[in-house]
This record gives C-alpha cells, sequence and structure tokens, in this order.
C-alpha cells in the first residue's frame, strides 16, 4: 500500500485525481493507491466525495444559514443524543460541537428563506434540549473548503524565460 | 547612439528567440518558464503592504536591513549548517543576479579566467564578459547525470581558471550535487587556488536529499561567496531580493560596488522577505512537495513514453534528450505542432545540446496535458 497521508493529501487537493495520476506523483504503482484508497474508505476516514460549488452561480441559487443552538442536558441526555437527532435531518449540510457562547454550530441549507426559517421553527427549535437558536443567513461566500472563489488563477508570467 | 564594445560581444540571450516564437501564438502551454507558478505567500505581501502602509519608503543600509541579515544568516545557518555574520558576512541584493553580478565585478580582473559550470543559467558568461574576464566553458555530462566531476573541470582546463561559478540544484537541468560530489569539486578548487561562487537559488528544493553547501566543507569557507534568494523557494522573483554571504573581505568588496550601484535592495522587498522567513516555512514546505509531485510525475511520464530523461533531482526542471538529437527542431516543431513551448537546452550554453528543459512550474492540469501533447509529438 501506498501512504496514507500522501493520498490523503492529493485527494485533498482534488478528489478526481485517478489512481495513476497519484501513482505518478508518489512513484507508487497504481494498484497500491487503488489499495489505500479501498482501505480509507473502509476504515471510514474518507467519507465521501463531493464538487465543491459556487452555488451564486445556480439558476436557482439556494439559501443557506449557520445557525448557532444552545443546549441543556441532563442525566439522560448527552450532546451526542441532540446532535445524533438533528443531523438526521437532510437540510442540516454541516454540524458541530464548538466551544464558545453556544454548543452546536449548524448550517443548513434550503430552497427559500421561508423553508429555512420552517425548518428552524418548527424542526430544530422544539427539540425539548434546545433552548436558543440564533440564525446567520449567509449572505455571500469567498472560500470554501480551502478554495477561493474567484476567476481563476491569472498567471501574468512571460511565457518564456530563463 | 554610440555603445561600448562590451554589449556588442555579448550577444542577446538565446532565450529572445524563442520567447518571440511563444509570443506569436495565444493557445501556448508553457513549459518554458524560468520562475515558480505560485504567487509569493500571503503573509510576505501582507507585509510589504504594510511596509508601504506605513511610509517605509526610504533607503536602507548599503548591505540591507540589520534584522533582515540576522534573519538570513539565522536561517542559513539552521537550514544548511552556514555560519555567517550578519555584521559583516551578509549582503542583501536586489535579487540573487546582482549579487553573482557583483561577485564578477569584484573578484575579476580584466584578462582573469572564469570557469563557468555548463550548461547554466543565461547571466554567467554575459557577467563574466562585462567584468573583463574570459569565459571558460565546463562542460557537464549527461553520463555524470550533469554533476560537476573532477574529470570535466580537468579536461575543460579548469585549474589554470582563477574563479568558478556554478548553480546547483542547476537550472536548466534539475541536477544536484551531493556533499560527496562537492568534495571532489572543494579539493580541486584548493588545489588550484580557485575562488568559488556558488548560486544555490535552488537549494531550498533538492528533493532526493538535503542541499549542501560548498562553503561547509573544510578549506572552502575562505575562497566561497554564496549567493542565494528568495525568488525560488518563496516564489518572489519580480520583489527582486537576493543575498551573498561570504568572508568579510568579500563581502566589503562587493558592497563597496553594491553602495555605489544599487545603494540598497527595494525596501518594500526586504519587509517582505523578512516576513517569509519570520513565518511562511510553512508554504515553503507545501510549494516545494507540490514541485516534488510534479517532478515525480513528469519523470514517469517521460519514462513511460520513451522519451530519455535522467532522474533531475532538484529545482523545478527536467532535461530529457530530444529524440531527434536536434533540440533546437525538435522544441520549435514542438510548438509549432503541439502549442507546447520548452527551451532547448542549446540556450543554456555547452552541454545542453541535443536536450529540452521542460520547467514543472506549472499547473498540474496543464502540466497533464502539455505531457500528453508531446508524447503525441513524439509518435
Amino acid at each position: 500500500m501506498s501512504s496514507q497521508s500522501e493520498v490523503l493529501a492529493l485527494l485533498g487537493e482534488n478528489a478526481r485525481y485517478t489512481a495513476e495520476d497519484i501513482a505518478r506523483q508518489t512513484e507508487a504503482e497504481p494498484e497500491e493507491v487503488r489499495a489505500t484508497i479501498d482501505q480509507l474508505e473502509e476504515d471510514g476516514v474518507v467519507q465521501g466525495y463531493r464538487a465543491i460549488v459556487d452555488r451564486r452561480q445556480l439558476d436557482d441559487e439556494p439559501v443557506r444559514a449557520a445557525v448557532e443552538l444552545n443546549v441543556t442536558l441532563d442525566r439522560e441526555t448527552s450532546y451526542d443524543d441532540i446532535a445524533e437527532r438533528i443531523a438526521r435531518f437532510p437540510m442540516v449540510e454541516s454540524l458541530r460541537l464548538v466551544s464558545g457562547d453556544f454548543d452546536f454550530m449548524m448550517t443548513v441549507e434550503g430552497d427559500s428563506m421561508r423553508e429555512v426559517s420552517a425548518f428552524i421553527s418548527d424542526k430544530v427549535a422544539p427539540v425539548p434540549e434546545i433552548t436558543q437558536t440564533v440564525t446567520h443567513y449567509v449572505m455571500n461566500t469567498y472560500k470554501e473548503q480551502g478554495i477561493r472563489f474567484g476567476d481563476g488563477h491569472d498567471d501574468d508570467r512571460l511565457s518564456v524565460s530563463p | 547612439m554610440r555603445r561600448a564594445d562590451r554589449v556588442d560581444r555579448v550577444g542577446p540571450s538565446g532565450i529572445r528567440r524563442f520567447f518571440e516564437l511563444a509570443e506569436e501564438r495565444d493557445d501556448v502551454i508553457s513549459l518554458g518558464v524560468g520562475e515558480p507558478d505560485f504567487a509569493a505567500p500571503w503573509a510576505a505581501r501582507d507585509a510589504a503592504i504594510g511596509a508601504l502602509e506605513r511610509g517605509r519608503t526610504s533607503y536602507t543600509a548599503n548591505r540591507g536591513k540589520r534584522e533582515l541579515r540576522v534573519a538570513i544568516s539565522d536561517h542559513v545557518d539552521d537550514r544548511y549548517g552556514l555560519g555567517y555574520d550578519p555584521d559583516e558576512e551578509v549582503l542583501v541584493t536586489a535579487g540573487a543576479s546582482e549579487a553573482v553580478d557583483l561577485a564578477f565585478r569584484a573578484f575579476v580582473d580584466p584578462g582573469d579566467t572564469v570557469a563557468v559550470a555548463q550548461p547554466c543559467y543565461v547571466s554567467y558568461a554575459p557577467g563574466v564578459e562585462f567584468a573583463g574576464g574570459e569565459v571558460l566553458p565546463v562542460r557537464t555530462r549527461r553520463a555524470d547525470e550533469f554533476t560537476l566531476t573532477r574529470e570535466v573541470l580537468e579536461r575543460s582546463g579548469a585549474r589554470a581558471a582563477d574563479l568558478l561559478v556554478y548553480c546547483y540544484p542547476n537550472n536548466p537541468t534539475g541536477a544536484t550535487m551531493t556533499g560527496e560530489e562537492l568534495a571532489e569539486v572543494a579539493a580541486f578548487a584548493r588545489e588550484h587556488d580557485l575562488m568559488v561562487v556558488a548560486d544555490e537559488i535552488y537549494a531550498a528544493l533538492s528533493y532526493d536529499h538535503d542541499h549542501t553547501s560548498i562553503a561547509t566543507l573544510p578549506g572552502m569557507r575562505e575562497r566561497t561567496v554564496v549567493v542565494n534568494g528568495f525568488s525560488k523557494a518563496y516564489a518572489m522573483t519580480g520583489l527582486r531580493l537576493g543575498y551573498a554571504l561570504g568572508p568579510p573581505d568579500g563581502i566589503r568588496a562587493m558592497n563597496r560596488i553594491h553602495q555605489y550601484t544599487m545603494l540598497s535592495a527595494p525596501t518594500t522587498a526586504q519587509y517582505a522577505a523578512l516576513e517569509a522567513l519570520e513565518s511562511c516555512s510553512d508554504e515553503l514546505a507545501a510549494m516545494r512537495n507540490e514541485y516534488d509531485r510534479r517532478r515525480k510525475l513528469v519523470l514517469s511520464r517521460f519514462d513511460e513514453m520513451g522519451m530519455d530523461c535522467f532522474r533531475a533531482r532538484g529545482a523545478f526542471y527536467a532535461f530529457p534528450a530530444c529524440p531527434s538529437g536536434d533540440a533546437d527542431a525538435f522544441a520549435e516543431g514542438l510548438l509549432e505542432e503541439t502549442g507546447v513551448a520548452a527551451v532547448p537546452g542549446t540556450a543554456f550554453g555547452d552541454g545542453g545540446e541535443g536536450h529540452l528543459r521542460v520547467s514543472y512550474a506549472t499547473g498540474l492540469d496543464e502540466l497533464k496535458e502539455a505531457l500528453d501533447r508531446i508524447e503525441k509529438y513524439i509518435q
């Protein structure tokens, strides 16, 4: 097998690299790379592959919101229990337990503000352990998963130089 | 207008003609670029902006800001085990190119002979000629993977030279030299009392082994000027910042010319460089890793397509042999038929004929496309 960290670094850069691409860049055999990727998937280190989309360019730009959640715990209910319950909703894009003034940081994506608001008020807020929600609608996105949104790389170097 | 003879004695750069050919087309994928495809690390650019905002637009000390000289001194000690006193033995210059030029002007008298290891960066021979010296080409060979050996030094008559200049990791070949290999060169230099100008501008880009500076070898410090800079390692070519390291009398001599001509290296760039040394080692490592992966891709693709290429171990160049043997014809044909620009080895002096400099300072997608086109072209 080839090195997991090398393969992960390359997949993190571009998940569409073929095993051959990765093999050439790491001086490994394509078969070894395939085995490493299989192992990473099997172990759950790699959970999936998705395109990073600049949603602003879609005809129907979806609405996204970052939502702060405050919760109270009791003997029977842990953070994990609450997270499990919320994460099951397909509109929840991400959910993280964070330090600081609130407990969970959740991102939600829907077709309209009405849909997102309804989701928060009908599905999230009524969860008994949730004591407070603060919803921040996303107004613009500049960078996502390490990729800056823009017109692409502008190479102004001379085409040939010493 | 009148013109000094020494200008006419030096012809225009061999790269020039090829540049014009490439400029005629707008669909070129260029593997002909001798500089990084990255922008300088943001922290370094931000420091430059901050220096401008604070109005830091005056000259600095001739030798460069002391803070920067201290940082350079610490950096080269940490990375290469080079010990140079920031007050007496470090000179900050407008690019490594200025440092090389200063070395020729400070150490070469008219009629002196300078042995130039070739193929090499295009500026050494003209620099020697501008200083009034005679160029003695030392032709490295594919059989030695373009390293300097005692044999090629002997064969070229370098024992009679006054000064030796070389660059490893090398532009255009991507060759590097290990400490052991350099020991042979060092012994030769000591035996024949040669001064050495070691252009180590690509030192941070040595992939298969750690970079060794010849100045760390016994008896070499006192006869060597090391040239390095920020252009290649930190992708700061346009900021024009380099430095020279050497014994106090050598640096004093170079500074004598520098103080009357350049006065001081660009101030804004000095702030960027200081920040680069202080906080950009992660970016340096990331760029280096990316070059290394592209290098492996290029070498394995050349191998697969049957293009004969030795294992380039540094810089961001591979130097395959052209199947037809005629580098100029191959490079021109390649450009004409496929739109891929790569510079023929002949542009880099003796020993480059029959080879092509392939720069992999190009994004991976373009690089892969260019390699596909080369593969098709040679079949």
